[in-house]
């Protein structure tokens, strides 16, 4: 399909614009991404601690604790994960954790671990970041995971007909660094996942009496108002009454969103695959 | 002559006493169907946020006008006309206001809350006659959901996880106790709920904490029970569902949107959040992971379990069932049954019996839903593994946004039908933490939107689950993030994508009356006070009502 030259509005601006109001309106409960930092809106993180102690309190853990607990204090062996224990998130220096050491608790064995050497333990176990948003530490190296002859094909039969590679798409992957970047945006013009979006967007076309239509850009709509701006740069804001006057939108991506419902997961990674390897 | 006299008088006794009550709400007014007043969170204890008040009707709606508006300002400083008090166990202040809860309406006053701040307002004219400001140690300030009403008193929720008592005519504080533990990175938003002399509260996590409700004494703020929704020891029912004792107690299911309530079993009906880790699954088992996603049936007097229905069995998407369900008496298979509807975040929606929280419907509600591969025997959505995300990405509807979220649906016993938002969205889900044993939280994967192919109003009929009639915004790309009002007066309103306030007919969404007032932000909500009707809404800071002259 053709990527429209008269674009216009911004479905992806709104929707990128949108997705940051969700983040802040809509999730689960969700803190979500980018909200540390200021004490009104975020958890206190604990205070720093001198990399000497925590250094001593890695050793102690490597060699009384990571077995069963991972290396990383996630869980490993038998070991459940420490980080989000009730235990250590209560505990500040020690104290509640130093109990359990002393005492054990369920499967885990006593230690015979000194005020000091408990309290580094704790500092090391704290130093680590814990929070509802779990920054990822084992990313994969690529997106890419497609078999480009599958993806080949696919465009054939799916893409061919609107592009060619070697015309609109011409250099298209090698212009996008990020693969992550290109795939989102072969699979919805605009919807980059990243800043700044260049959207296509929707032509909007009004019947005025008598026999007259207006065409342009659509700047925006509801069910009262429809703003558009012409060829000539005018801009337009028309009142809706219902159907009058009619109003037809003309989304240049149409095709790509019908796709949507059609698309398997494969046939997106194939389709990346092949593209990449055009770079 | 006489009988004149005696009318005057009767009326000079009702202002009197309307006054020496005025800032009293006695629990026992809340079993009553909504009326005159807005006393809880969805005005009355069913959540049909039905409205029998008939003065703004289909014939006059297009008269409504504006009786007045009021931005309400936030934080420490008292910059209203009146001194701000303030609380709080922090030394942090936010003062950004977004109303995006129910207000409570008593005897001409308005209780309004944003996070950290209430506010009492003349529901005559908008003016501020009281705010409380409370000082936080921190916590994802999101939103809050509203107030609750117990006699001469109000109670709010912080999000550092306080529940404050005030004192509802000077906004002074009587009390407060912590209700979850800061540490754990709790963080609390629900409007609590008063049945009887029980007080339901709730709270939001973020990071593998089990979630609860429990129930305070409103006059001492002692805790009474709590209930948790995911097993915390051995031998709790549903543990089964677990990889083991660790992930159950880690495994969320926060209550933070307020329930209904069934005066006759006495059972607190309500939703459940998504389990935890809320992506990558691995580390909580094969199973359904109970309680999670689910409708649950809690006893208001024992705090126990007496049914539950889980819409999302092992949920990966961070979609939760904590919308607020809808009790209905009405006709089902040619008798009457007392209902639960239930259109949940996943895109599907449900009838249930209210008394044994056996499955009568369910349907997929959203045209754009992928993520499950077909319905079960009991009418469960049953995931598809391969849409939980990949490395790759995975194209998934909806998103994390869900196909609906907390803005309260509506049901209308004039037409039969059930109101809600709808939001027909595609995201790629990609997996970022190839760790076998996942991430904590919200982590290990990163959604990126594709497109929006709708966002909807739309119409379901309890008895059938289909859509009955729809209503598509013509911008499509934006969520709606406000809730449903329907009236006796045949009219429903709902906020628009593009900062509309709209009166619909609720028999075929036609629309019938509108005001720009901006992005309207809660649920309309009505009252009637001097005999006019008032029709109330938020957009951000702001409160508009709107009445006829």
């Amino acid at each position: 399909m053709r990527l429209a030259t008269t674009m216009t509005v911004a479905f992806c601006v709104v929707l990128v614009a949108g997705a940051t109001h969700l983040v802040a309106q809509a999730p689960a409960e969700g803190a979500r991404g980018g909200r540390g930092g200021a004490i009104t809106t975020g958890y206190p993180t604990r205070p720093p601690t001198d990399p000497a102690v925590i250094e001593r309190g890695r050793l102690l853990y490597s060699t009384n604790c990571a077995f069963c607990h991972g290396a990383d204090a996630r869980g490993g062996e038998g070991g459940t994960n420490l980080l989000r224990s009730e235990i250590v998130l209560n505990d500040k220096s020690g104290e509640l954790i130093g109990d359990i050491l002393r005492n054990g608790l369920s499967a885990m064995p006593k230690f015979d671990l000194n005020t000091g050497q408990v309290s580094d333990l704790a500092a090391f176990i704290h130093s680590f970041r814990v929070a509802g948003y779990d920054v990822s530490r084992l990313r994969p190296e690529t997106i890419v995971v497609g078999d480009p002859k599958a993806g080949e094909a696919y465009f054939k039969a799916k893409c061919a007909s609107c592009h060619d590679v070697s015309g609109d798409l011409k250099g298209f992957a090698a212009r996008i660094d990020d693969a992550r970047v290109m795939q989102q945006t072969w699979l919805m013009p605009g919807a980059r996942g990243t800043r700044p979006s260049r959207p296509p967007a929707a032509t909007v076309v009004i019947s005025l009496p008598p026999g007259q239509q207006l065409e342009g850009k659509l700047v925006r709509i509801d069910d009262f108002i429809v703003t558009l701006v012409t060829a000539d740069a005018a801009e337009y804001t028309i009142r809706r009454d219902g159907q009058t006057p009619k109003v037809e939108l003309r989304d240049p991506l149409r095709q790509h969103k019908d796709l949507l419902r059609i698309y398997s997961d494969k046939d997106i990674h194939n389709v990346t695959a092949y593209l990449e390897s055009l770079k | 002559m006489k009988t004149r006299r005696i009318l005057v008088s009767a009326v000079g006794i009702c202002l009197f006493s309307c006054w020496i009550r005025a800032q009293s709400l006695d629990p026992t007014q809340l079993l009553k169907p909504l009326a005159d007043s807005w006393p809880t969170y969805a005005g009355d204890y069913s959540g049909k946020r039905y409205s029998a008040l008939t003065q703004i009707n289909q014939s006059n709606v297009k008269n409504l006008t504006l009786a007045w508006l009021a931005r309400l300002n936030g934080g420490p400083a008292s910059t209203v006309n009146v001194q701000t008090v303030v609380g709080g166990e922090g030394e942090g202040e936010f003062g950004g206001v977004t109303i995006k809860g129910s207000i409570l309406e008593v005897n001409g006053i308005l209780y309004v809350s944003s996070p950290d701040n209430a506010w009492a307002v003349d529901a005559r004219d908008g003016h501020v006659l009281w705010h409380y400001f409370w000082k936080t140690r921190g916590g994802t300030h999101i939103g809050n959901r509203g107030l609750a009403m117990w006699r001469d008193r109000l109670f709010m929720e912080t999000p550092d996880n306080y529940l404050v008592s005030l004192d509802a005519k000077t906004g002074k504080e009587l009390w407060h106790v912590e209700i979850s533990d800061f540490d754990l990175q709790y963080f609390s938003t629900m409007a609590p709920i008063v049945v009887g002399d029980h007080l339901l509260v709730g709270t939001g996590n973020d990071l593998d904490e089990p979630g609860f409700l429990q129930s305070f004494d409103p006059e001492s703020g002692k805790r009474q029970w709590v209930w948790y929704a995911v097993p915390m020891k051995p031998g709790d029912p549903g543990l089964e569902t677990w990889k083991d004792l660790d992930a159950a107690r880690h495994g969320g299911g926060q209550v933070w949107v307020p329930g209904v309530y069934d005066p006759e079993t006495h059972l607190y009906i309500t939703g459940t959040g998504n389990p935890s880790p809320a992506y990558t699954s691995a580390n909580r088992g094969e199973g359904d992971n109970l309680y999670t996603c689910s409708i649950v049936a809690i006893n208001v007097d024992t705090g126990k379990m007496a049914w539950y229905y889980q819409t999302s069995p092992h949920d990966t998407h961070d979609w939760d069932s904590a919308q607020t369900p809808i009790l209905v008496d009405a006709e089902f298979n040619g008798r009457m049954r007392k209902l639960v509807l239930h259109a949940s975040r996943n895109g599907y929606y449900f009838t249930l019996d209210r008394h044994t929280g056996e499955r009568l419907v369910s349907t997929r509600y959203s045209e754009t839903a992928n993520w499950a591969k077909e319905m079960n025997k009991q009418g469960q959505p049953v995931r598809d593994p391969a849409k939980d995300f990949h490395v790759g990405g995975s194209l998934v509807s909806p998103t994390n946004t869900g196909v609906t979220n907390w803005p309260p649906p509506s049901f209308s016993p004039d037409t039969g039908l059930f109101y809600v938002p709808r939001y027909d969205a595609y995201a790629m889900y990609y997996l970022t933490e190839t760790d076998s044993r996942g991430a904590m939280g919200l982590g290990g994967k990163e959604e990126v939107p594709v497109a929006s192919l709708g966002s909807h109003l739309v119409a379901i009929d309890y008895k059938t689950g289909k859509t009955v009639w729809s209503h598509q915004y013509p911008s499509s790309s934006t969520v709606v993030m406000s809730g449903i009002l329907t009236t006796a007066g045949k009219l429903l309103f709902a906020g628009d994508n593009a900062g509309n306030l709209i009166a619909f007919d609720p028999a075929n969404g036609k629309t019938l009356w509108h005001s720009r007032i901006g992005q309207v932000s809660n649920a309309t909500e009505t009252y009637m006070l001097d005999g006019h009707q008032y029709i109330l809404a938020a957009a951000g800071d702001t409160l508009f009502a709107f009445t006829l002259y």
